[in-house]
């Protein structure tokens, strides 16, 4: 028992006595954190129209208003030309081209529709429908506007309307920033522990120090206990680090308790670096280890829902998800966070991981071999 | 000459021989097109909404049905009062809750006006936005149903829309171009680093000074093998998401793939200036992988338009080589537009390049002395 | 005296088709000094890694201090101590932080570490040096502080893989002299080298050639069966027999 703690000793030694590791792992989560976090938001605002307007009627510059009003869009003027107007788009200078063709406004007062054409970047097709969305959003209310000033166009009877009030819990103002956080922060997190853990087992094959240890009587998993507890500390430091900056630099939100979320974040660092060291035992060298690790990584990032719900994802990938701890710690840290979920809310996702960890410990320390 | 070939061969059949590595090489591409296109995807389907019916009428009746039918929803539970919602929330199923008020058909005909209230939530902002959203749009189609001869009266301007470029509106036209910026600088960056830093790390790189060969040789001599790789990789990801996802490429093939070469070079030449300032291979994944792979994904215009974020960023992002290139692959792919719109960006790339080339030689010129 | 403390028979080890080790079959007893000779590729270091527990035998029996290297090899290696070819000591801990580790990985106890650690120091006139990194120390006393901390637990055996590989005369000599003082605390030396005129310093020698063993008995008697001067002109003698 005592060997794990001189082993952990040494690990620490080596770990801090690296000059520019002992200073990264703490500095670049934080500097990351804080350079990444108020970039990344779905929402929409300016996005860049020209308006194209043939017709130059009352009516359509009262839309044209009704848009320079809206916090969505950004209105500058094209003129006439068609061509010009795609060129725009093509030169990635405009988001859409919205076209008010001549005889718009005649149309709207001799009781036909008046006709419009958008044309819109589709390149990023969430986006693109979101503009489309709010255009709409646009068109209706300036569709109402035009109702109520002109009792002429004789709507015989007020249209049945459905009132529809929509209000955000646990983050009234859609803040982006307090959903990406946590995410960020289990990515950050997650990509240090499981490269340098893993590094660090391999970098002790490929100069050979690993030989020295094994003709010891350290056993087996005092070795992988004891490669895995340094990374453990310093990511909880770096989950604690970048809790605070959420608080002091973005005041996110800390509904639910921190011992929960430091419970989760322990069980998830040990199921990944678990998995870390397993990978490690099959690679020779750090440059096959890190493509390894790096390949594991983009797939359990990326599948875990980071940028949306993962209820949306196929069956598929879905039942891969029961296997990817990083998808459990983003639902864990985000619903602790922002709703205060307890811990039987998060039960499920605790006992998977536990199950994760597990595993993969065991399986790392079961491949280890001291005996070739 | 010879000797330079010779390294070289030495430098590929190194690399040739480590099956492992080579299938991930080419694998990470290939995975990370196809989860963006089949698992990852900005639409919802299946979102949990729970409902809490005070009206319990025919018409609430219909309209959850409709909603429920619509696809994008799932229905989680039936709320008997309001203290239930934060409860379900909670649970994170749930994704919103619709509450019609009392009396909900009544006054939908004897007033015409009925009120209805979605909350969401909020902890997931994409979600809850999209669920607000296409709710309000099927409540809309409902009020149109529910009321078609007054209609047409009331709608006074239909506009058309034409989605150009991707008139499907598919999302992976957005992400395979992000997937080839993100994967060739990152596995460039790394690859170069690391195999420079080993011969340090190993001390190996003394050996190879004292060569023949000059400094120039070695480092190219090395980096070469990534060069072919690489440009093989791009091959790949384009011939995988045409097969899988018919995405063409509509501009000029050719300057898609000169520009692809650019920017590989300007990566490997990337790499190589981590390389002379890691004096380990943990350093130098540290900064290839760490350092970059958020950054980039992040701040490049990848997922996130930089027109969105606050002014300060336009400043940030025009530091990272991949904010260029995601436009001017966008620009080549997807919008089919010749070179004369892309030559700012590509002119930055060549400037990088030249001073990451420059930077590395006067880092190296140091180390020798 | 003649308390054996390895004893192999027929020992195989193949790697596929490959023979390493072909039936060897010796003895070491208690306190010698044993050489193991070869050149390289012979299959020394194969032989060594079984003995130390690294690697598992093909077939044959193999037992080292009293253990099986089949199913105890985890006992073996708490009663042996090994020096390594290539690294024995962690460059970037210093010469203190080394041998508290490895005192602590063997069941020392802090008293016990501290007291080996300050004899250990001064016989090797080391003592402004313990906070010194491994990486700065030159060559020839890395090899000499590897081998201290491998016996620094006072084993029954210790095994050393070519542990004067690179080192000038002068220190190669003052590295016997600290075999020898090992061996007369009844410590069992093994070791392996490749400059045959250390093996003139060992009790008995064995010499490999392409996975057997070849010869195996003193020096003395060798260079008398041989007719030969010294040990490498035993060695060159069975090598090319005319």
């Amino acid at each position: 028992m005592r060997t794990i703690f001189y082993l952990i000793r040494k690990e620490f030694i080596q770990i801090f006595r690296n000059k520019f590791i002992s200073k990264a792992i703490f500095a670049v989560p934080i500097v990351q954190m804080l350079i990444l976090v108020p970039a990344v938001t779905f929402e929409l605002k300016n996005v860049k129209i020209a308006i194209i307007d043939k017709d130059m009627t009352p009516e359509s510059r009262g839309l044209i208003n009704k848009l320079e009003g809206s916090t969505f869009f950004k209105v500058s003027f094209s003129t006439f030309s068609d061509s010009e107007a795609n060129n725009l788009l093509h030169r990635n200078k405009y988001s859409m081209i919205l076209q008010i063709p001549s005889g718009f406004g005649k149309d709207i007062g001799t009781g036909k529709q008046g006709k419009l054409l958008a044309t819109i970047d589709a390149v990023n097709a969430s986006s693109s429908q979101l503009t489309w969305a709010y255009l709409n959003g646009v068109i209706l209310d300036y569709n109402i506007d035009i109702i109520k000033n002109n009792i002429k166009i004789n709507p015989i009877v007020p249209l049945p309307r459905i009132q529809t009030t929509n209000r955000y819990w646990y983050n009234e103002m859609l803040n982006y920033k307090y959903y990406m956080l946590p995410g960020i922060l289990v990515i950050l997190v997650t990509a240090i522990g499981f490269l340098l853990a893993g590094l660090n087992m391999v970098r002790e094959k490929e100069i050979g120090t690993i030989e020295q240890i094994n003709v010891t009587p350290v056993r087996k998993y005092h070795f992988i206990i004891a490669k895995m507890v340094p990374f453990l500390i310093i990511g909880l430091i770096d989950l604690a680090l970048g809790l605070v900056i959420g608080k002091l630099a973005f005041n996110i939100p800390f509904e639910g308790s921190i011992l929960l979320m430091f419970l989760g974040s322990s069980i998830f660092l040990i199921a990944v670096l678990g998995l870390a060291l397993f990978i490690s035992t099959f690679s020779g060298t750090q440059q096959q280890y890190m493509f390894v690790a790096f390949f594991c990584m983009i797939i359990f990032i990326l599948m875990s829902g980071i940028f949306t719900p993962y209820e949306s994802m196929p069956m598929w990938a879905q039942d891969f998800n029961m296997i990817n701890p990083v998808a459990y710690l983003m639902r864990i840290n985000r619903m602790v966070m922002l709703k205060g979920s307890t811990i039987h809310d998060i039960s499920r996702e605790l006992y998977s991981l536990v199950f994760i960890a597990v595993c993969f410990s065991t399986l790392a320390v079961r491949r280890y071999r001291k005996t070739a | 000459m010879k000797r330079f070939l010779g390294f070289v061969k030495k430098e590929f059949l190194h690399i040739f021989r480590d099956y492992r590595t080579l299938f991930i090489l080419f694998g990470i591409p290939a995975a990370q097109i196809l989860i963006f296109g089949y698992a990852v995807s900005t639409d919802i389907k299946n979102a949990g909404v729970a409902f809490l019916d005070l009206s319990h009428d025919e018409v609430t009746q219909k309209l959850t049905d409709k909603i429920i039918s619509s696809g994008f929803f799932k229905k989680t539970e039936t709320l008997l009062n309001y203290n239930d919602i934060d409860k379900v929330f909670k649970k994170g199923k749930t994704k919103a809750v619709i509450i019609f008020e009392q009396d909900f058909g009544k006054n939908l005909v004897s007033e015409g006006k009925a009120n209805l209230s979605v909350i969401a939530d909020g902890s997931e902002p994409n979600t809850a936005t999209l669920v607000t959203n296409y709710t309000t749009a099927i409540v809309n189609d409902f009020v149109t149903e529910f009321s078609s001869p007054a209609l047409n009266k009331s709608i006074v301007i239909s506009p058309e829309v034409k989605m150009l470029y991707n008139p499907n509106l598919k999302s992976h036209f957005m992400f395979v171009p992000g997937v080839i910026t993100l994967i060739l600088i990152l596995i460039c960056a790394l690859m170069t680093s690391v195999t420079i830093t080993r011969e340090k790390e190993f001390g190996t790189m003394e050996v190879l000074l004292v060569s023949p060969l000059r400094p120039i040789q070695i480092i190219l001599g090395k980096v070469m093998p990534y060069f072919i790789l690489s440009f093989i990789n791009v091959l790949l990801i384009l011939a995988l998401s045409w097969f899988v996802f018919g995405l063409p490429v509509k501009g000029s093939l050719a300057l898609l793939l000169a520009e692809c070469m650019l920017y590989i070079l300007m990566s490997l030449t990337l790499g190589i200036l981590i390389s002379t300032v890691s004096e380990n291979m943990q350093q130098a994944i540290f900064i290839s992988l760490i350092g970059l792979m958020l950054p980039t994904v992040l701040l490049s215009g990848f997922i996130f338009p930089i027109e969105n974020m606050p002014k300060v960023y336009d400043y940030v992002s025009s530091v990272l080589p991949p904010r260029y290139f995601i436009v001017i692959i966008k620009n080549i792919m997807i919008k089919g537009t010749g070179f004369m719109y892309i030559w700012k960006e590509t002119f930055i790339l060549i400037i990088m390049t030249l001073v990451f080339t420059g930077l590395s030689v006067r880092k190296f010129k140091i180390r020798l002395e | 005296m003649n308390n054996t403390v390895i004893s192999v028979h027929n020992l195989v080890k193949k790697f596929g088709s490959f023979v390493a080790n072909d039936n060897l079959n010796f003895e070491v007893f208690a306190g010698e000094i044993f050489g193991f000779l070869g050149a390289n590729g012979a299959g020394k270091t194969t032989a060594i890694r079984i003995l130390s527990g690294l690697s598992k035998p093909t077939s044959g029996e193999v037992n080292v201090a009293g253990f099986d290297a089949y199913r105890q090899t985890e006992l073996i290696k708490k009663n042996i101590g090994y020096m390594c070819q290539k690294f024995s000591l962690y460059e970037d801990l210093t010469v203190k932080e080394n041998i508290i580790l490895y005192g602590g990985i063997y069941g020392m106890n802090k008293s016990l570490i501290k007291k080996r650690l300050d004899e250990l120091l001064a016989k090797l006139q080391f003592q402004d040096y313990e906070n010194r990194m491994i990486s700065d120390l030159p060559l020839g006393l890395r090899q000499k502080l590897a081998f201290s901390v491998a016996v620094l637990h006072e084993p029954k055996i210790v095994f050393l893989d070519e542990p004067t590989g690179g080192v000038d005369p002068i220190t190669r000599r003052q590295f016997w002299e600290m075999i020898y003082e090992t061996a007369s605390r009844g410590i069992t030396v093994f070791v392996t080298t490749h400059y045959m005129d250390e093996a003139e310093y060992c009790d008995r020698i064995s010499i490999m050639s392409e996975g057997k063993i070849v010869a195996l008995d003193t020096p003395e008697r060798l260079k008398k069966q041989y007719n030969a001067t010294s040990v490498e002109d035993v060695f060159i003698k069975i090598a090319r027999p005319n």
